[in-house]
């Protein structure tokens, strides 16, 4: 592990607008570390994922991905988008495509693999996400933790140097959740850099290097995964207790 | 009155190279047609002057009759000096009717792509010209096909006013036979059925190549055209 960040927010702004959506935000991910991103629904949270991979540009501040300044007029946007890997809650494979041919079309098109050569990454990254069986089905043939575990699947292949994950199990029932959180915990503990955001909370706790809490577009409280036991601010304990309730624990 | 078709279908040469000629300038017009009024529709999406200029292209001929059109067609191509011949100007105007048609099925086609699909598509660092070409064009052709087979067909019928530049399709080759043997009623039953049949083999026609362009759907067993 090296100690200079791969991932680093200075000081970040960004607004929609009138409305402050990001005032100031700072962290820094070093490689091979996992960061979860919690906070109340409009924190903030998906804006700031967006913005690493430069989906959103920000008003102020600096980010800096896996060398890449985002900020710099001469960045080149599809390099930044080929170290980078993202993964949403609606998995968006493409529909007329076979699973198999979605996990080959970007390497194939992108870094000139080829057929052969995309073919046997896939099975590979299929095999490890749990879907080698399904590389000839199509995405509304399989459910829904099995399309996104395909969603991930298609990321890994590009074979990306930092994952993005933005609640990537809100929109499954508990038993596909947990198939997927397996997934990601195996990706974490394979040494892959990610930043994820979730409101599964005993999952944050276990995975999470460096937890970062957002309250109203600020980083309110970060550190290690112990930070939830034992809260410096009244905003973090009133999410988690509000958390637990909902947990129903 | 009696029905004595046998006169009519000693004609049968004439209707058949009418009949072929049909096929041929709405395979043409087809083709052509679908290129056109597929880069109108990627135009009409990007918007700007291009754009714009699609957009009056598309009115114009979706608000005016086909006739009227070939007529211009034919007329202005010759005040220009454009001596052509009436089989050219019938697969020009008929394509760039059905261009029209064709960009307005394909805009909606395209505005279906859910913006979660081109986004994933640039988040995998595909080029703008490589998620067109997998992630909107494809999916959005298969979405309208139907709507766009069903334009083609009924343009090969509308080929059939193209008699009136004398281009020699099948309506003209009919009424060549009608005048020829005195059996207009006989002769137009003929040509009901022979347009009913050509209809039959373009739906065919894009019945097959939708099995070859779109294998999910077979996988599925989804309907087609
Ligand atoms: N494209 C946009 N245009 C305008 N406002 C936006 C846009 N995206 C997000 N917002 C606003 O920014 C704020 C933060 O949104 P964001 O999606 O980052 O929150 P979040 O923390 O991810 O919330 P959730 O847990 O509900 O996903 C919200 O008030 C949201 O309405
Ligand atoms: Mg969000």
């Amino acid at each position: 592990m090296s100690d200079t960040p791969i991932i680093e927010l200075r000081d970040v702004q960004k607004s929609f607008g009138t409305l402050k959506v990001l005032d100031g935000v700072s962290f820094a991910v070093a490689r091979g570390q996992v960061a979860v991103l919690i906070g109340r629904s409009g924190s903030g949270k998906s804006t700031a994922l967006r913005c690493i991979d430069r989906l959103e540009r920000i008003d102020a501040g600096e980010i800096t991905v896996c060398g890449h300044r985002l900020a710099d007029p001469k960045l080149e946007l599809r390099a930044l988008r080929q170290d980078v890997g993202i993964v949403f809650q609606s998995y968006n494979l493409f529909p007329h495509l076979t699973v198999e041919q979605n996990v080959t079309l970007a390497p194939m098109a992108v870094k000139r693999v080829p057929r052969a050569e995309a073919r046997a990454t896939a099975r590979d990254v299929l095999a490890r996400v749990g879907l080698a069986d399904k590389a000839a089905a199509y995405p509304e043939q399989l459910s829904g933790g099995q399309q996104q575990r395909a969603a991930i699947a298609r990321s890994l292949a590009m074979q990306p140097k930092v994952m993005l994950f933005d609640e990537v199990t809100s929109a499954l029932d508990p038993e596909l959740t947990a198939e997927v959180l397996r997934v990601l915990e195996q990706l974490a503990a394979s040494g892959m850099t990610m930043v994820l955001v979730t409101h599964e909370m005993g999952f944050a706790r276990r995975i999470a290097d460096l937890l970062v809490f957002m309250h109203g577009g600020k980083v309110r409280e970060m550190g290690p995964a112990g930070i939830l036991s034992d809260p410096q601010t009244i905003e973090l304990r009133q999410f988690v207790s509000h958390e637990l309730a909902h947990a129903g624990q | 009155m009696s029905f004595d078709f046998s006169s009519v279908f000693d004609q049968w040469p004439l209707f058949l190279h009418g009949a072929l000629l049909t096929l041929e300038l709405s395979v043409v017009a087809t083709v052509a047609g679908f290129v056109i009024g597929t880069a109108c529709a990627l135009a009409l999406r990007a918007g700007g002057v291009l754009g714009g200029i699609c957009q009056v292209y598309v009115e114009a001929i979706r608000n005016t009759p086909l006739l009227v059109q070939i007529f211009l067609m034919y007329f202005g191509l010759a005040s220009l000096g454009f001596h052509l011949s009436a089989f050219v100007v019938a697969s020009l105007s008929l394509t760039v009717n059905v261009g029209a048609y064709t960009a307005e099925i394909m805009r909606a086609g395209l505005e279906a792509t859910p913006a979660g699909q081109i986004e994933a598509g640039e988040c995998l660092g595909l080029s703008h010209v490589q998620i067109y070409r997998h992630v909107l064009l494809l999916p959005a052709m298969e979405r309208v096909y139907p709507s766009l087979a069903s334009q083609f067909v009924l343009l090969m019928l509308a080929s059939s006013v193209t008699s009136q530049i004398s281009a020699e399709e099948l309506t003209a080759a009919a009424n060549y036979v009608q005048s020829a043997t005195f059996r207009p009623f006989e002769t137009f039953i003929l040509l009901a059925a022979l347009y009913v049949a050509l209809s039959l083999v373009m739906r065919l026609g894009f019945a097959a190549l939708a099995f070859v362009l779109f294998p999910r759907r077979r996988r599925l067993r989804m309907a087609t055209a």
